[in-house]
């Protein structure tokens, strides 16, 4: 099959721990088949540096926590058919979001790591991307087209995802995810 | 000042960039590693149950969850104070194993390997696995089923792949290993053995080949720190700490683990949100040292199991007193660990106790403190929390395993970016090879800032009034 044929597909990792990336790559030798129908156009396991136009799935990890991530997500919005929230750190905000019901977040947390348990030159960091004031699901900043929920979500069900969306299937997700 | 900077880096597990300052003459004069976001889990913890603290601090990773695991359920198990029961610690370490087997795998197959087999300046669309996938499907293969074998023998001891934290519990794990998973896991140890003694062998060949990659890959003297056994052998899941300087001689050795703040301290820099922990005793930033796979094998005398310790005595003539300075040798030190895991997991599978169904104890809060470290397949990762009477936690800190290697890689990405980085002819494959020594190094910055982030590659050139000269984007 020519290269131009396969689906293109993008993955983005937000504020999240890669474990949904992880569960991708959990596919295992199904990865193997899947290389002969999509291809990988953008993701932090390929060296494309900007999000490339025309992306048909966009397989989002993680929350939305600092101004860098923002931005990256409009734009990958922007260029992307479906967009999907993979994951609880996407789908709720998840673990990043714990530091949302801290009454100073982010100032409290960037205290306590960056002065409060530093020896030497204690200061909170500046030439790095500014932290939201909270962490956020991904449909609070953009439109979703769906959801696999999962702490992370299971290989076998991105997988079928995937092949679903890749024949034009309905993805009726009722009954076969959960949280956690 | 004119600066170059990579952004993203790729095919690293976590978000970074680096920036490479030139000197007037457009040499290139420093370089920064560049850690770009922060989820704060030392403060979001506060108030919670310690009990808690496994399942929370797995996420911080989810390419090494069964570290956070074992390192927060071994300060746990202080804080309720018992000893752990002894098929317990047989089934932490041989989830352990599966972490480190499966870690590496993905750090040499699925990130580095096509650097290698395709080549430094291949196309960077299609030099990732799925180029790898379809240029040599059979490698692919069995550098995809070899992580596998990692990640099942995790599933099958605790029940998930990827953050298990319902089966680790402070004193002990929820549930015993059935005959029935252990003879599956031992059916599949000798496929992982065979690939990965195949992969050495192909390593090894390729060192002719890279010599100059092998003499300017963060090639460096530094001190190693890592976790040892009380006669100095490989340890990844106890012991305790030693230190060892670039000329092999030992600084300290048995460290109890616990005092880690006397001997190890933390500063911040205004560029990025990884910390740098440097060596007390030396201060900062002169007390810079290594951690990982390159670092536990220069302070071990031994790895204690026949196959790896035969490669380790090839290893340790790679270096003087069997020291290996470069960086691009930590490659081959996972791969001696990978071999080290894949027999120790046998060795454990036939251990007559791994089938006792004694692993759990009742557990109280016995101890207001509890420090548990353990080897992360990156370095030497460190878990401290205080509580209160009733087990709440009052304060977290965290030294995450990528961490105590910063000072190292401004080090390493400057000496790439001195030797390749020309910046009239700029170029895309001279900019891979400095991100090619960080993935040496295999980071995992979800962890180290206990966070993550991406964005677009782009390369500026600026003038000393901050004007820009020439922009590239890939």
């Amino acid at each position: 099959m020519a290269a131009s044929k396969k689906v293109r597909v993008a993955t983005l990792w937000l504020s999240g721990c890669s474990g949904c990336h992880m569960s991708f790559l959990d596919q295992d030798e199904a990865l193997i088949d899947l290389a002969q129908q999509i291809q990988l156009v953008y993701s932090p396991v390929v060296d494309v540096k900007v999000f490339p136009e025309d992306v048909d799935v966009t397989l989002v990890e993680g929350a939305v926590a600092n101004e860098d991530q923002e931005e990256l997500l409009k734009f990958a919005r922007a260029r992307t058919k479906v967009l999907i929230s993979l994951g609880d750190c996407a789908v709720t905000g998840n673990v990043p979001g714990l530091r949302n019901a801290l009454p100073e977040s982010p100032i409290a947390v960037l205290n306590r790591a960056y002065i409060e348990t530093a020896d030497v030159n204690p200061q909170i960091p500046t030439d790095v991307p500014m932290l939201l004031p909270k962490a956020l699901p991904l449909h609070e900043v953009v439109k979703v087209d769906f959801y696999i929920p999962g702490c992370p979500p299971p290989a076998g069900l991105i997988n079928w995802v995937i092949g679903r969306l890749m024949r034009g299937l309905p993805v009726n997700m009722e009954g076969k995810s959960k949280f956690g | 000042m004119k600066e170059i900077v990579i952004n993203p880096i790729t095919r690293i597990e976590g978000h970074a960039k680096v920036t490479i300052f030139l000197n007037e003459d457009l040499t290139v004069r420093d370089a920064r590693f560049q850690v770009t976001d922060f989820r704060g889990f030392e403060k979001f913890s506060e108030g919670r149950p310690f009990y808690e603290m496994p399942s929370i601090t797995s996420r911080a990773c989810g390419i090494c969850p069964v570290s956070h695991l074992l390192a927060s359920a071994k300060a746990c198990d202080e804080i309720v104070a018992v000893k752990v029961p002894t098929t317990a610690v047989l089934l932490r370490r041989l989830m352990h194993m599966g972490q480190m087997i499966q870690s590496h795998a993905l750090n040499f197959f699925h990130l580095s390997a096509p650097d290698f087999l395709l080549g430094m300046d291949a196309d960077p669309a299609t030099r990732n696995v799925f180029g790898l996938i379809e240029k040599q499907p059979d490698l692919a293969r069995q550098g995809i089923r070899l992580r596998k074998f990692g990640q099942e023998i995790i599933e099958n001891v605790a029940g998930k792949k990827i953050h298990s934290s319902e089966w680790i519990v402070p004193g002990g794990a929820k549930w015993p290993l059935t005959a029935e998973r252990a003879d599956y896991l031992k059916s599949n140890l000798h496929e992982a053995l065979t690939t990965t003694l195949q992969t050495i062998t192909m390593f090894k060949g390729w060192f002719s080949s890279c010599t100059e990659e092998m003499e300017t890959y963060g090639d460096f003297p530094s001190y190693y720190l890592g976790l040892v056994t009380a006669d100095g052998g490989l340890e990844m899941y106890d012991g305790n700490i030693r230190i060892v300087d670039s000329e092999g001689n030992i600084v300290a050795d048995q460290l109890n683990p616990d005092k880690y703040m006397d001997y190890i301290g933390e500063a911040v820099e205004p560029y990025s949100f990884m910390k740098f922990p440097y060596y007390k005793p030396l201060g900062y930033p002169g007390g810079m040292y290594r951690v990982g796979p390159l670092a536990r094998l220069n302070i071990s005398s031994h790895c204690g199991t026949p196959l790896a310790d035969q490669e380790l005595k090839e290893f340790k003539k790679l270096g003087k007193n069997g020291i290996v300075q470069s960086t691009f040798h930590y490659h081959y030190a996972r791969l001696i660990e990978t071999l080290f895991c894949i027999e120790k997991t046998k060795e454990l599978l036939e251990d007559p106790e791994i089938l006792s169904e004694r692993v759990c104890r009742k557990v109280y809060v016995n101890n207001s403190e509890g420090v548990g470290v353990a080897e992360a397949p990156r370095g030497t990762l460190i878990h401290h929390y205080k509580v209160d009477p009733q087990g709440m936690i009052t304060k977290v800190n965290m030294i995450i395993a990528t961490e105590h290697n910063n000072l190292a890689y401004n080090k390493a990405v400057t000496q790439v970016a001195q030797k390749y980085v020309k910046a009239e002819t700029l170029n895309e494959g001279m900019l891979n090879r400095v991100e090619s020594v960080i993935r040496s190094f295999d980071p995992c910055l979800s962890c180290a800032t206990h966070m993550v982030g991406q964005m677009p590659l782009e390369i500026q050139l600026l003038d000393s009034q901050g004007k820009l000269l020439d922009r590239k984007i890939r």
